[in-house]
């Protein structure tokens, strides 16, 4: 029987991954890629606490992620184009601007 | 009355500022210098009106109040103007003799640069001196005692590219401000001790009637009126402060005879006989300031003696002069004193603006020859007479009135101090004979300046001697009606025992009389004393005029064998008993010290190294901190994870 504990184990894995990913991989868009494996990980801990709970309050948060998620995608996409438009690149080790 | 007393100083101020911000604009001297005379011949006329007023009212003491000018606590002062028989006198003395002189700078200024400058600066001193007499408590009098010490450097320091003329703007700046000092505790002290008593108040009326609370002869009173006192001797060129007065004759010399010779240096006077119920209650400090004047009178009369510079003999002639002031109000004659302070104003401002038509016309004449000899110093001069004779008449009287020939003016005003020293209450045998000798001094350096400025043969550079000009009307003018004055000043306070009605001591009762009956301060004396004390004043002055003209004028040798046989002493005299080095080396060079320690050891070291210290921690700090911002993505993502594994991890275990 699949109990709540599996969905938690499952969405922390995915969240771990998604971590190492975003700390590991040098590629801009394959990090945007782990953020979104974050963010649903996150998704389904709430989809899955909601039902275990009897809670709608999850659910309806959930939305708003992917919502949020949705806009973040398009900023964030664009950002990825203004970037490679600069300097023809979308590695981030290229980009060491954000310091002093 | 008439209620326009604040437009006494109004004019001026007004007068002054429009010379001062569009002065160099409209450029025309004649323009520049109508505006700055007429201003101060308004206030004259004023000044006329409200004294007139005043003769024929029965009240003596009028206020007026413009405006409030703060309330702080008990603190509360206003604009307001006195006028009473004192106050009234000196608007006069300011106005008249201001309205002279504004109209002989026109003429004596001519051509220079920042004609409008000095005409600014000269009205900007006729407000100040008018807000000093007018002001009806201390601290607008205080405003216009700083006020024309302001007005006096920016004066001295009028040839501003001379190194002596800034030198000696600031000397007067600086040690006008040890006097301030004095005044500053003295009015604070003042309204303490009187607030104490549950009178919080710097209105001079109010301090008059509430000057019983304090206790008579007290230390209290004492402290305060020393203090006062030393304000007085800053202001007024008295011992030990007296040093600045012959330096200020840099400015030029209708600065010289308004500001230090009529008006400016006997606000010192002004302000004892203003409170002369304060310093009547502390006999100490009268005792004090009989000595200092005295000590005074005869110390720079005998400076005087072998100066060569005309305008210095006028100066230590001027810081003598209000020693014989201070030692009238030091015996308690205050009437006296200021009788003299009026005498003074006419007879100084005369001889100066007399010594300032000499100077224009020596400098004409070196002009005109291409000579650069020192147009100041009296050994150029001689014989003058002839080129300048209203220079000379006018001069002439007024050295006459100065020495105290009878029947001219000062000969009345300095017999009345002579008398109130040797036969007041508060005076002494010693104090007068000190003044009797200073007198007979006067006498002889005077008629030395006379005899080597207009007698006896010309001097002169052959070049220059015949180029050498009487002045134009716009000086000559204002020397007559001065040389009248000076002549006829007198007359208004002739002494019942020469069947004068003495008018000027009726006139000062209402505000002289109260302190002077509650105190019992009076010359005593038979009619016998009086007469040969006056007997031997006039003698005095004769042999005083007749050394003079025996050493100059029959013996020409003579000085030169005097100066021979006592080389040390005519060196000490020349050198003004080495006064100024002395101060230099007592208290200048010991400062100028400390402000090199203060400067190189404590503010280089001590308040940079701080500053500069904090800069380096924080730089050496953040030099190390700046590694950990690389810019790069990763470092940041990083830093949150381990971040948010911190948080949580001290959450759960924590």
């Amino acid at each position: 029987m699949i109990s709540v504990y599996h969905y938690m184990i499952l969405s922390a894995i995915l969240f771990a991954i998604g971590t190492f990913g975003v700390l590991t991989r040098k590629n801009m868009i394959v990090i945007f890629m782990c953020i979104e494996l974050m963010l649903n990980s996150v998704n389904l801990t709430f989809i899955a606490l909601s039902r275990h709970l009897g809670n709608m309050d999850g659910q309806i948060f959930v939305f708003f992620v992917m919502t949020v998620a949705a806009a973040e995608a398009a900023v964030g996409l664009a950002l990825i184009i203004a970037f490679f438009r600069n300097k023809e690149s979308i590695e981030v080790d290229d980009f060491n601007l954000l310091k002093w | 009355m008439y209620n326009n007393l604040w437009l006494i100083p109004f004019f001026p101020l007004v007068g002054s500022i429009i010379n001062g911000l569009f002065g160099k604009k409209i450029k025309n001297e004649k323009v520049i210098g109508s505006i700055g005379t007429l201003a101060i011949f308004a206030s004259f006329l004023v000044a006329c009106q409200n004294f007139f007023g005043l003769l024929g009212s029965e009240q003596k003491v009028y206020q007026e109040t413009v405006a409030t000018w703060m309330t702080v606590g008990n603190l509360n002062v206003e604009w307001g103007f006195l006028l009473d028989p004192l106050s009234a006198l000196m608007i006069m003395v300011v106005t008249g003799v201001g309205s002279l002189i504004h109209l002989y700078s026109i003429g004596y200024m001519h051509g220079e640069v920042g004609f409008f400058r000095f005409f600014s600066y000269l009205n900007l001193f006729c407000f100040s001196m008018l807000m000093l007499v007018l002001g009806n408590n201390a601290l607008v009098m205080f405003i216009g005692w700083e006020g024309v010490g302001l007005c006096s450097y920016l004066l001295i320091g009028y040839y501003f590219d001379k190194k002596s003329a800034g030198d000696a703007a600031k000397k007067a700046f600086v040690v006008n401000r040890i006097g301030d000092f004095g005044f500053l505790c003295g009015l604070m002290t003042l309204f303490w001790a009187l607030g104490s008593k549950g009178v919080w108040t710097l209105n001079f009326v109010e301090i008059s009637e509430n000057a019983h609370l304090l206790q008579s002869g007290g230390v209290l009173i004492t402290v305060v009126t020393l203090c006062f006192f030393l304000g007085a001797t800053g202001k007024s060129a008295q011992l030990p402060l007296f040093t600045w007065l012959p330096d200020a004759m840099e400015g030029p010399t209708p600065v010289s005879a308004l500001i230090h010779a009529a008006t400016m240096v006997t606000a010192g006077v002004y302000m004892i006989a203003r409170m002369n119920i304060l310093f009547a209650m502390a006999p100490t400090t009268m005792m004090v300031i009989a000595i200092v004047g005295a000590a005074t009178a005869i110390f720079a009369a005998s400076i005087g003696f072998a100066q060569n510079d005309i305008k210095r003999v006028l100066a230590y002639s001027t810081v003598s002069q209000l020693g014989f002031m201070f030692l009238a109000m030091g015996v308690g004659a205050f009437t006296a004193g200021v009788f003299h302070l009026m005498t003074h104003a006419f007879f100084k401002a005369c001889l100066f603006l007399g010594s300032g038509s000499v100077i224009h016309g020596m400098h004409h004449g070196f002009h005109h020859a291409h000579l650069h000899d020192d147009p100041q110093d009296m050994r150029n001069m001689g014989g003058l007479a002839k080129k300048m004779p209203i220079t000379y008449w006018t001069f002439l009287l007024s050295t006459i009135a100065i020495a105290g020939v009878p029947l001219f003016s000062a000969f009345f005003s300095k017999d009345e101090i002579l008398w109130w020293a040797f036969g007041s209450s508060r005076g002494h045998w010693m104090l007068w004979a000190v003044g009797v000798i200073a007198a007979g001094m006067t006498a002889f350096y005077m008629f030395r300046c006379v005899y080597m400025t207009f007698w006896g043969p010309q001097k002169t550079n052959p070049k220059a001697k015949d180029h050498i000009p009487e002045s134009p009307l716009t000086i000559t003018i204002p020397l007559m009606v001065l040389a009248f004055l000076a002549v006829v000043g007198g007359y208004v306070g002739v002494p019942a025992i020469l069947g004068g009605a003495n008018h000027i001591h009726h006139y000062f009762e209402p505000v002289f009389g109260h302190a002077q009956e509650l105190f019992h301060i009076s010359a005593h004396g038979s009619h016998a004393a009086e007469y040969s004390t006056m007997a031997i004043s006039i003698v005095i002055a004769f042999i005083g005029i007749g050394i003079a003209i025996y050493m100059y004028l029959k013996k020409p040798e003579l000085p030169a064998k005097f100066t021979a046989a006592f080389p040390g002493l005519h060196k000490a005299v020349f050198n003004k008993w080495y006064v100024d080095e002395l101060y230099d080396f007592l208290f200048v060079n010991p400062c100028k010290k400390i402000g090199t320690f203060l400067w190189k050891g404590f503010d280089v070291c001590v308040v940079d190294g701080v500053v500069n210290g904090c800069g380096w921690i924080v730089k050496g700090l953040s030099s190390g901190l700046r590694y950990t911002q690389s810019g790069y993505l990763h470092n940041y993502a990083l830093a949150m994870v381990v971040g948010v594994v911190v948080i949580l991890g001290y959450y759960v275990f924590g």
